[in-house]
């Protein structure tokens, strides 16, 4: 019999039980559709996260007291953390001195602060994050001001209150109003507001960079009592000038601090720590979404099994009429592949429904090989479990598997 | 010759008893043939069906098939001569549900490689010789009894086989639809087909030319032989005394086998 027939009768023997077929099915529906929603998921957010680091430039370089990265290569947190964040290593002048002795790879440098505050126009209040910069934020940081303007150095060397706010706290604090040059309170004291930057998104987990409230560095260590220095961040002349603006930056700050008191880094270590967090949430995620690749593949086994039992006197009666039982083996093996194929194909097509509904409001991803891995184990499951009991009822001579009931 | 059981055996083991359930057959049948196989049940009859079509394998001896011992043939070979020299009728029909009579009756052309519409020609003129033209599409769910056992056969003859082999082909079937198959069997043995069938009921075995009893495993009775001296023991004489009890026919057949 050509293959051509044993296909026809396979798809045959599909179409005439639609039901056992859709039960069939099932499992790998759920299966191919729980690992790829889930893994475009994990890989959705892990290049959201990579593409928020690249959108605040490439040739950026950060300097913090201590070291952040810890020995594990993740974030240390607890107490360590807090006791080196409120050592007052860094300090002002190490910024001015880094700049003037790294002028050929270091273009430009900003010293921040953050502390939080109660932000309120009119009625409104709102708790909100204070980030503190030195003037040339906006550039190095490329964060650019859609409406008013940045503060620049006389702003600050000046300690004026004035503020640029992020567009998300700028709407919900003054709605419909244009808040250039109005007043607002910060913890009491009157600010006028400069600026709104540009929406920079981002915030899973923590404070968006939209909610920011921007102000002078010396603005907030005169009003909000902040001495500390959190953060140096540079601009190097180009990517290629990171490794040696690196070697500068510490050059400097050795002659006053240990190796220990501070650390600086870029944002491939940024992003390879970050990524690596990621990566094991998406491991995660791939983890729970393989338990149901397990469990549909365990569905696909108990409906090929009992389907191919009861169809044993279907066999036999084909036995008779003279299949052979590579015939018999090739259909069920044909059967298999397509019931599982076609589940498959409705589980990526859920799959990709389900990413197109939650990408409003997150940002999953849809990889080929998740599908090829989810469609790959579902498929082998089917055909692995349809098959061997096929193979073993066609080589039931005809009237065992007649008589079987 | 067409088909020629040499000393074939057939033992089952059920647990740790063995069941002997051909012991030693040897039959010939000739082309054109029509044969009856009776006797009560557990007699062996059924599984001299089994075998005689090769349906299931012999525990020993041999099984020629136009001069050929099929007993060595592989799966592949025995495959082919089942689709090609053989038809089957079923007591239970045995056709594929949801399925329609005309895709039923193609089923042995589609294993024997068959092109399509020649398929459909084929099957739709067979369906007409046993009167269910007006039939084709319908599923064994929506046909009588009768009728499905009409369109067994019709798949049992649309390969053209030489032998056919009917394993009670009446038994699930009222009275009515027994007597249609009964003609239908008549008149394929009168184009000259070869007719193998087991039965238990007297007037259907009538219909055939030679009729075989079967007792314990061996052949007690043979139209063309007459008794099997070996095998007529008590217990043969005693099933004998109660065929005889059952009509007329049934008594001028054995008139003539205690004439041998």
């Amino acid at each position: 019999m050509s293959f051509e027939n044993t296909f026809y009768t396979a798809l045959k023997a599909i179409l005439v039980n639609k039901r056992r077929a859709f039960l069939t099915m099932l499992g790998v529906i759920i299966g191919v559709g729980s690992v790829v929603l889930l893994t475009s998921i994990g890989t959705g957010l892990q290049s959201y996260v990579t593409d928020q680091f690249a959108s605040l430039g490439s040739n950026s370089l950060y300097v913090v007291p201590g070291n952040p990265f810890g020995s594990g290569g993740g974030f240390s947190s607890g107490q360590d953390q807090i006791a080196e964040r409120s050592k007052p290593t860094l300090k002002r002048e190490d910024l001015e001195k880094i700049l003037r002795s790294n002028r050929d790879t270091v273009s430009r440098g900003v010293a921040a602060s953050t502390g939080t505050g109660e932000a309120r126009y009119a009625q409104v209040t709102k708790k909100v994050t204070l980030y503190a910069t030195t003037a040339g934020y906006d550039v190095v940081q490329n964060t650019k001001a859609t409406k008013g303007r940045w503060y620049d150095a006389s702003d600050d060397q000046l300690g004026r209150r004035v503020a640029v706010l992020g567009p998300k706290i700028a709407t919900e604090l003054f709605g419909e109003v244009d808040p250039v040059n109005k007043k607002i309170k910060l913890d009491g004291q009157s600010y006028t507001v400069i600026g709104i930057t540009e929406a920079k998104g981002g915030g899973f987990g923590g404070p968006s960079l939209d909610n920011y409230v921007y102000l002078p560095l010396n603005t907030l260590r005169d009003n909000f009592n902040v001495l500390l220095i959190s953060t140096f961040v540079f601009q190097t002349v180009d990517q290629a000038s990171i490794p040696d603006a690196k070697t500068g930056i510490e050059n400097v700050l050795l002659k006053r601090l240990k190796k220990d008191d501070f650390t600086v880094f870029d944002q491939s270590q940024l992003l390879t720590t970050i990524n690596s967090i990621l990566g094991v949430l998406t491991l995660g995620l791939g983890g729970i979404a393989a338990i149901s690749l397990v469990v549909g593949g365990i569905g696909i086994m108990n409906i090929m099994l009992v389907s191919v039992t009861e169809r044993t006197k279907e066999i036999g009666l084909r036995k008779a009429l003279g299949a052979t039982p590579n015939t018999i083996l090739t259909q069920f093996l044909i059967e298999a592949s397509l019931l599982s194929g076609i589940g498959g194909l409705i589980g990526i097509g859920i799959a990709f429904l389900g990413t197109l509904a939650i990408q409003s409001f997150f940002p999953a991803r849809i990889l080929p090989s998740s599908i090829l891995l989810a469609f790959g184990v579902s498929t082998a499951v089917g055909v692995i479990f349809g098959a061997a009991p096929a193979r073993f009822a066609s080589k039931l001579s005809p009237i065992e598997a007649l008589r079987s009931e | 010759m067409l088909l020629q059981l040499k000393n074939v055996s057939m033992v089952y083991q059920v647990g740790p008893e063995e069941i002997r359930a051909l012991n030693g057959v040897s039959m010939e049948i000739e082309e054109g043939e029509f044969v009856a196989v009776m006797g009560p049940s557990g007699s062996g009859k059924s599984t001299f069906l089994q075998v005689a079509s090769l349906l299931n394998n012999v525990t020993s001896g041999e099984i020629l098939f136009k001069q050929k011992d099929v007993t060595k043939y592989s799966e592949v070979e025995l495959a082919r001569l089942r689709n090609k020299e053989i038809g089957f009728v079923f007591q239970q029909f045995n056709l594929l549900a949801r399925t329609s009579a005309l895709e039923n009756v193609e089923l042995p052309l589609v294993y024997g490689g068959v092109i399509a519409s020649e398929r459909k020609r084929k099957a739709t003129e067979i369906l007409g010789k046993v009167g269910l033209s007006d039939r084709l599409s319908n599923t064994p769910a929506q046909l009588s009894g009768g009728q499905q056992q009409r369109v067994a056969i019709a798949r049992a003859l649309v390969n053209e086989p030489s032998i056919i082999f009917a394993d009670e082909p009446t038994g699930n079937l009222d009275s009515k639809s027994g007597e249609d198959i009964k003609n239908l069997l008549i008149n394929l043995h009168k184009e000259g087909k070869t007719i193998i069938m087991v039965t238990h009921e007297q007037e259907v075995a009538e219909i055939a030319k030679r009729i075989v009893l079967f007792q314990d495993g061996e052949i007690l009775y043979d139209d063309k032989f007459g008794f099997n001296e070996k095998v007529k023991s008590d217990k043969a004489m005693e099933y004998l005394k109660t065929l005889k009890k059952q009509g007329s026919k049934v008594r001028n057949m054995f008139g003539k086998v205690t004439g041998k």
